[in-house]
């Protein structure tokens, strides 16, 4: 059992799998990572992917073309970002209570506009998603290449967007200041930065990229969409921030482990055959993941000012 | 347009600055001018409206009314940008500083534009290395500033302010956080400062620094101008009288025959955490009528004891009689068998500071048949009215009984707590540091409410690191050395000398 394991560890299925896997999952990391560097907890993440995964696919299957969907899908994300920047950033809500809200809203109101538009579909209709692209020589390295090398483009563009965050955040003066919204703001007005739009922005592109994680299901995993499709990617993604302490390149190993442990049950599946309830293959990556996360989150250095609201004219 | 009249424009003026917080006037109708190269005291007690008059000027806050001129051009209200621009930096009070970021992202952040491919990172450290060496402002440009002392953190702040090329200083209470050593290296910057023609506003409520290094002094009460005054024209009792507008005097004790014992510790030991100093074997009795001074370097065991007597910790072995009973880990059932209790940090454990007044006000008695009805409703009505008299009573300056607390000055802070645990009639105080930062005013206030009490038949322990209190309050003092308590001896025995020597150790009773 245990030599039929390591067997599968060895195959290129296994690798690439894991890697389509973890596409989604980075995007949505990265979008709620970017949200709460700037001190702003992003519970809307569930909802905001169920609607990128709506809105990409629909702007596809109305005749767009595919790169059209992926910015239809970030735009609308942005949007919903920016609802959720007004109610916690500038009115100072709740972040817990208005992200709970607008992931409420916003898958229903997901399902809402696809059976508007599309009110006499039964099985679900279908687009033509990204197709898989061998970037030619490296995708000839055997078991490496063909796993991370046969891919979309839309995972290349998952896994180059994890040190583009990580460069934008620590090298760059924009960075700078997201990050320090969210350790000290009042240090960021004193040296003439606007918190507000400083956080109402990272709120907004943290939420694009959650779209585009979202849309990354409908347009390249799957031609379809479908209701409970997210099936709780948004949550795994909060927790993930937390185990990668808030960094970009801890947060893509963290959503590999968890992704490559997903990838092992459906295949581990196979193996038991009847023996075991499948039900127990499902479980395994979460309980392992929450076993991951107790011992890393002791760790985990917060944000200061994660979820505390700034408002000018406070006591400073 | 201004018709220049041979005299230069000032550098900085406020025209009749006026901020309202709620029915609150913090600064009313403030109007001063400032020039280039000049030292500007500005005095005044706590909640006085210094450092709101400065966030004005820094564009934290929007004056309600008046302007405010740089070179005689009005500055934008309401914008630090703007203000960073005119040329104005300030070093906050409650320093504004990213723990978790290094010296040099503190400094750099909002000095180039936001949007570009990359930070200037080793321009940014030259310069700020160069400024060090000219300024005398050592800071190591990667440490995390979590890492730095109070001290190297006041740099970093000045540093911050320097490095955009500032006109015009703010410092809000630079030297209440700094050891006297510091202090003196600041003073020595400031001078390199003002030598190139900077001008600074140096806020404080220490009269002799202000006497000793400034040029000018600007004295606010209660949110107005008291008067402005030549430093080399300034004396002390002068400064004083316009800072709190009477005669200040720190009450003294008159003799008094001690009562009843309210506390009595025998042979009392107590294992502490990992950060506190254990008690060893200690005795102590305090009794009614009477103030007993604990003496001590901070970290000797002075919070443990006093985590013992409100009921925090338990002991170990030895007898503990608290009013009449044993000592307990149920800090309510000391309260209720009539224990005050001033802690060392107001902030921290003194008060909730989200919570209103009067919520901190009844939170030790929530259950008692005044404020709860059936002891599980509270009467909001009554805890209101309960929280009026006693604003009024204790002279707390505030909003009202809603305002958040967090929003007090410590000496209003101060009062508050004063004003919950007296106003029940305490029959033991444990008074921790009772006027740590307050200014004169506020400490005569503490020091005058606490010998009313004693004479109302309290026993009270005073804990402090300051003798001349110790010793104009004190009945009887008593030195603590590594867990060690030293007999307490009448205070008219002692000398502040002998005492000085107990708490490094040396004196024969220590050990
Ligand atoms: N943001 C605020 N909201 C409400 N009250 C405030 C605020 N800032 C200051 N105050 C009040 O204004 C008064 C002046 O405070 P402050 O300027 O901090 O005094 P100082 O610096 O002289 O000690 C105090 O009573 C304080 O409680
Ligand atoms: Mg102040």
């Amino acid at each position: 059992m245990i030599g039929d394991l390591l067997e599968i560890l060895l195959t290129a299925g296994f690798w690439a799998a894991t890697i389509r896997i973890v596409s989604p999952l980075i995007l949505g990391t990265l979008g709620e990572l970017i949200c709460e560097r700037a001190g702003v907890l992003n519970l809307g993440i569930e909802g905001i992917m169920t609607m990128g995964a709506m809105a990409g696919w629909m702007w596809v299957y109305q005749g767009g073309d595919l790169w059209g969907g992926i910015v239809f899908a970030a735009f609308i994300g942005a949007l919903f970002g920016m609802f959720h920047a007004g109610f916690t950033v500038y009115l100072g809500l709740s972040q817990h209570v208005t992200g709970i809200g607008i992931t409420l809203f916003a898958s229903s109101l997901s399902y809402y506009v696809f059976r508007m538009l599309l009110p006499t579909a039964t099985t679900p209709p279908k687009i033509t998603p990204f197709q898989p692209f061998a970037v030619p020589v490296l995708s000839d390295i055997p078991v490496i290449g063909e796993a991370l090398f046969t891919q979309t483009p839309l995972t290349y563009l998952a896994l180059l967007s994890v040190p583009a965050v990580w460069y934008v955040l620590e090298r760059t003066p924009l960075g700078l200041a997201v990050r320090m919204a969210g350790e000290n703001p009042v240090a960021v007005e004193s040296q003439g930065i606007d918190v507000l739009v400083v956080r109402t922005g990272a709120v907004m592109v943290g939420s694009a990229f959650m779209a585009i994680g979202g849309a990354f299901i409908t347009m390249s995993a799957f031609d379809a969409f479908y209701f409970g499709m997210i099936n709780g990617r948004g949550w795994i993604c909060v927790a993930l921030v937390i185990f990668a302490s808030w960094r970009p390149g801890k947060a893509l190993l963290g959503a590999l482990l968890f992704a490559g442990l997903d990838a092992l049950q459906v295949r581990a599946q196979q193996l038991a055959g009847a023996q075991i309830p499948y039900q127990f293959f499902l479980m395994a990556p979460y309980l392992l993941s929450i076993a991951a996360m107790v011992v890393m989150a002791r760790r985990a250095r917060y944000p200061k000012a994660l979820l505390v609201p700034f408002r000018r004219g406070d006591r400073v | 347009m201004t018709v220049k009249t041979g005299d230069v424009t000032p550098l900085l003026s406020f025209r009749g600055v006026t901020k309202r917080f709620g029915p609150l006037t913090a600064n009313d109708a403030i109007s001063l001018d400032l020039k280039a190269g000049e030292v500007l005291a500005l005095l005044g007690e706590n909640g006085a409206g210094k450092t709101t008059l400065m966030n004005i000027l820094f564009g934290h806050y929007m004056a309600d009314e008046g302007a405010i001129l740089i070179d005689g051009n009005p500055l934008p209200r309401g914008s630090t940008d703007a203000a960073i621009h005119a040329g104005i930096g300030m070093v906050h009070q409650h320093f504004t500083l990213a723990e978790n970021l290094t010296v040099l992202e503190n400094i750099t952040l909002g000095t180039e534009p936001l949007f570009s491919w990359r930070r200037n990172i080793r321009a940014a450290r030259e310069k700020i290395s160069s400024m060090a060496v000219e300024f005398g402002l050592d800071a190591d440009p990667d440490k995390l500033v979590g890492e730095l002392s109070v001290g190297e953190r006041q740099r970093v702040e000045i540093l911050k302010a320097l490095y955009r090329d500032a006109r015009i200083l703010i410092l809000d209470e630079p030297t209440a956080v700094l050891t006297p050593q510091e202090s003196d290296s600041l003073f020595q910057t400031l001078k390199k400062l003002t030598a190139r023609g900077l001008a600074v506003i140096f806020i404080s409520h220490k009269l002799n620094e202000i006497l000793s290094h400034t040029d000018r002094v600007v004295v606010l009460r209660r949110g107005k101008v008291a008067g402005t005054v030549k430093t080399s024209d300034a004396d002390r009792a002068g400064l004083a009288r316009m800072m709190v507008g009477e005669e200040v005097k720190r009450p003294t004790a008159e003799a008094m025959e001690p009562g009843a014992p309210v506390v009595r510790l025998a042979a009392v030991s107590c294992k502490a955490g990992s950060e506190a100093q254990s008690l060893k074997s200690v005795s102590l009795e305090i009794r009614a009528h009477e103030i007993v001074g604990l003496a001590g370097v901070a970290g000797n065991g002075q919070r443990t004891l006093a985590s013992l007597l409100s009921g925090l910790a338990v002991a170990d072995s030895g007898d503990v009689e608290i009013l009449g009973a044993p000592g307990t880990d149920d800090p309510t059932a000391l309260v209720a068998r009539g224990v005050a209790r001033i802690p060392e940090d107001r902030h921290a454990t003194g008060v909730v500071g989200e919570m209103p007044l009067w919520e901190n006000i009844i939170s030790e008695e929530r259950r008692s048949a005044e404020i709860a009805r059936a002891g599980i409703v509270i009467d909001k009505g009554r805890a209101l009215e309960r929280t009026r008299n006693l604003i009024k009573e204790f002279d707390i300056r505030c909003e009202g009984p809603e305002a958040e607390t967090r929003l007090l000055s410590g000496g209003n802070m101060q009062k508050l707590i004063l004003a919950r645990v007296l106003s029940r009639g305490p029959r033991f105080i444990l008074a921790n540091q009772p006027v740590r930062g307050l200014d004169e005013g506020a400490i005569a206030y503490v020091q005058r409410r606490l010998l009313e009490a004693r004479k109302e038949g309290a026993g009270i322990l005073l804990i402090s690191e300051d003798l001349d209190e110790l010793f104009a309050l004190s009945d009887r003092i008593a030195v603590m050395y590594h867990g060690h308590l030293s007999p307490a001896r009448p205070a008219s025995e002692l000398t502040v000398g002998e005492v000085g020597l107990m708490m490094s150790g040396q004196g024969a009773e220590a050990a």
